[in-house]
């Protein structure tokens, strides 16, 4: 993390409502609430993991984000150039000259690639869809410094995507969205698709172009070692709100939510003789479209009380940079992530 | 770091062994487009490939029917009515011949019933010349010519027989072949147009839109299909022209068989719509032009091709059956329908058995759509079985 914070993009109070048709002319019943009053800010340069399980409206929110579902309520406001651009006004074809400057990366390498465009022409679509670029020779340029930066070679440029395996497709997919030198880009469970040693050399690769070309990620996952990897900061998210927001180190070894110490109780462990007391959530994870009140998390929270019942907790820095939604938070003692020696970076 | 390390050797193994198990063969494959995946793979399907070419044949043989026919499409042999088929022959009990003939015929007048009844003189052949002189035509409106494939200077060649009033009825068939593979192709395209549009519009904007159109399409498939082809058909006024009744007709067919395309296209629209390929487009910035052009258009137009090779043979059937009960096409159109209308009664069964050579013809045509639109849904989408 860069020492000072200038901040790159700002979501405030992101809402995502998906409204329940059902009847004989389809009126709206009701709304699946899969993001429901998120707010957080990414630095330039930084990485963001945002975990969950799923349902928790993780995807929905990197998608918003970047205005491929429709926010419902919420500010995303984006820093390019020394001007605050907010994302959400945008229309038409502003909105899509303004797609340069965030882009994404898909979790299922397969469907994410257009099977009947060769590489070249997948890696340059940024390039060519906006009008950014219009000579021929440029894009090719561009896309072979993409591909290399990618580690693909340049022969594999004039393929279709069935010639190639998962972790290659996915470097496609990275090099699709470095070609038109995006600030920001959402990693939406780039990794979780690929084999162990390929998720490595995938994670590895968007370590190094974060370092060569400065980007920012918000890089979501459901799986915690992962995340614990790549990013600086990690935000917590339980049914369509985040739930705790902290540096990764601070997160790991003292989380002070108890949806945190669950999910982290859940990593599995390499080391026999590290017995870590695994805290199983009870019942599944509640309806978004009638979310329970006070705490959301209180139907399954071990350390429930009346109060989350029927309060929601407020949104409170107990630490430096660390921020939890929690009534107990500085009561209980959680426990993270065993001692440093657990401590993978 | 040491991971760092390890997975660039790993790559570069990785590479190396790619690179080793690559051939030529495996390099063509991988930089085939969609079309050339397809055609390899349709390729292998022998059956499908077989219908085709069979089809082409026929095709051809109807675009350029007056040139392959001897003889024109109404063009009347009162000497030879109701004529059996004339079978060209090399040999006979008079010895071979290195250029096939065909018998003279002679009329004689039944003595009970008065009717005229051709009689076959064995000893009279006339010879099959080939790119000979006979009646003018025009092919395609424009090529005009006077020469056809094959025929006699003197007597006469009826392939398939005649039919009741003495016109050749393999020119006839040849004739009735273009017209009902014509009527099959412009009504799938008028159907392919209006499903195209209706379903697009449904499928890509969807909500009420879509909700609408829909219901819209219901009520058009509940209707029952041949109470519906009467009414219309009853529609067409008695003066029309044969040229107007035949687009009428075209139109007809169109207009009946476009819910079902419609509902497919929207429905492949709706699927693809939420590829993550699309998403992605979208989030490149794409415009709607771009994103249906480029990436919905070629994900779905395997099907549609499919869709159409198969809903030929349904119109081409509608068009015979309607013509077959006088609900379509009239004389002197020449179509299959109203070719098998001569094969109605008894009297064709027993008297004249190659008046149902045409069925034989729309058999076939059936056929041979139906094993090639086999044969293309297989091929039609590449991607889906992988390593093939």
């Amino acid at each position: 993390m860069p020492a000072e914070h200038h901040p790159l993009l700002e979501v405030e109070n992101l809402k995502v409502y998906f409204p329940i048709r059902a009847g004989w002319l389809g009126r709206v019943h009701g709304h699946v609430k899969a993001v429901d009053g998120v707010s957080f800010t990414i630095h330039k340069g930084e990485t963001l993991g945002l975990v969950g399980e799923s349902g928790s409206g993780k995807t929905t929110t990197g998608r918003s984000i970047l205005r491929a579902i429709p926010p419902t309520e919420g500010r995303v406001t984006f820093h390019v150039n020394g001007q605050a651009v907010d994302v959400t006004g945008l229309r038409g074809r502003e909105l899509r000259n303004f797609r340069r400057h965030m882009q994404m990366i898909f979790q299922d390498p397969y469907s994410s690639l257009n099977p009947r465009m060769t590489v070249r022409d997948i890696i340059a679509e940024p390039l060519v869809a906006n009008g950014m670029v219009r000579n021929k020779r440029e894009v090719d340029e561009r896309v072979r410094e993409t591909a290399a930066l990618c580690q693909l070679s340049l022969e594999h440029l004039r393929r279709f995507p069935h010639a190639f395996s998962g972790g290659q497709r996915q470097r496609i997919g990275i090099a699709r969205a470095l070609v038109a030198n995006p600030e920001f880009i959402v990693c939406d469970e780039t990794v979780s698709a690929l084999d162990v040693s390929i998720q490595a050399e995938i994670l590895n690769l968007l370590m190094d172009l974060q370092e060569q070309l400065g980007v920012t990620y918000l890089f979501i996952a459901h799986d915690l070692s992962v995340v614990a990897h790549i990013s600086d900061r990690v935000a917590v998210m339980y049914l369509g709100q985040i739930v705790e927001l902290a540096p990764t180190k601070s997160l790991f070894y003292t989380p002070k939510h108890p949806y945190t110490e669950a999910l982290l109780s859940a990593i599995p462990e390499v080391d026999p003789d590290q017995t870590m007391r695994h805290i199983p959530l009870e019942g599944e994870i509640p309806n978004p479209a009638n979310p329970p009140a006070g705490c959301r998390f209180h139907t399954r929270c071990p350390y429930v009380a009346d109060i989350c019942r029927s309060q929601v907790p407020a949104w409170q820095e107990v630490a430096p940079e660390h921020f939890v939604a929690c009534h107990f938070a500085e009561e209980l003692t959680l426990t993270g992530v065993g001692g440093p020696q657990n401590a993978s970076a | 770091m040491s991971t760092n390390e390890l997975s660039q050797r790993e790559l570069t193994q990785q590479e190396r062994a790619v690179q080793e198990r690559e051939s030529q063969e495996a390099l063509r494959y991988y930089s085939a487009t969609q079309w050339q995946l397809v055609w390899w793979r349709f390729r292998r399907h022998k059956l499908a490939m077989a219908g085709g070419l069979f089809l082409a044949l026929l095709a051809f043989l109807g675009i350029f029917a007056e040139f392959f026919g001897p003889y024109s499409g109404v063009t009347r042999n009162t000497d030879y009515l109701l004529g059996p088929p004339q079978i060209p022959r090399f040999w006979d009990e008079n010895g071979f011949s290195l250029r096939p003939f065909v018998y003279g015929v002679t009329t004689e007048r039944d003595p009970v019933t008065l009717r005229r009844i051709p009689t076959i003189d064995r000893e009279v052949r006339h010879p099959i010349r080939f790119f000979v002189r006979g009646e003018p035509y025009t092919v395609l409106k424009v090529i005009e010519s006077d020469i056809h494939l094959f025929g006699v200077e003197e007597g006469t060649v009826h392939l398939f027989g005649t039919d009741p009033l003495g016109r050749d009825l393999f020119t006839r068939t040849l004739i009735a072949t273009r017209t009902s593979l014509s009527i099959g192709v412009l009504g799938v395209l008028i159907a392919f147009v209006l499903a195209l549009i209706i379903g697009g519009v449904a499928g890509y904007f969807g909500g009420w839109i879509d909700y609408g159109i829909q219901r819209l399409t219901e009520i058009v498939r509940v209707i029952p299909v041949i109470p519906l082809y009467m009414g219309l058909a009853a529609a067409f006024p008695r003066e029309w022209s044969t040229q107007q009744i035949y687009f009428a007709m075209t139109l007809i067919l169109g207009l009946v068989g476009w819910p079902t395309l419609a509902r497919r296209i929207r429905g492949q629209l709706l699927t693809l719509r939420t590829e993550d390929y699309v998403v992605a487009a979208q989030i490149a910035g794409a415009s709607a032009a771009r994103i249906i052009g480029r990436h919905l258009l070629p994900a779905f137009a395997s099907y549609i091709i499919v869709d159409l090779v198969i809903s030929f043979p349904y119109l081409i059937l509608s068009e015979t059956a309607l013509s077959f009960v006088q609900l379509g096409l009239r004389p002197p159109d020449i179509s299959w329908g109203i070719l098998l209308q001569d094969a109605q009664n008894i009297r064709a069964i027993e008297q004249a058995p190659w008046l149902f050579i045409p069925a034989a013809f729309v058999v076939t045509a059936v056929l041979s759509f139906t094993i090639l639109g086999d044969g293309v849904r297989d091929a039609a989408d590449p991607y889906t079985v992988s390593g093939s």
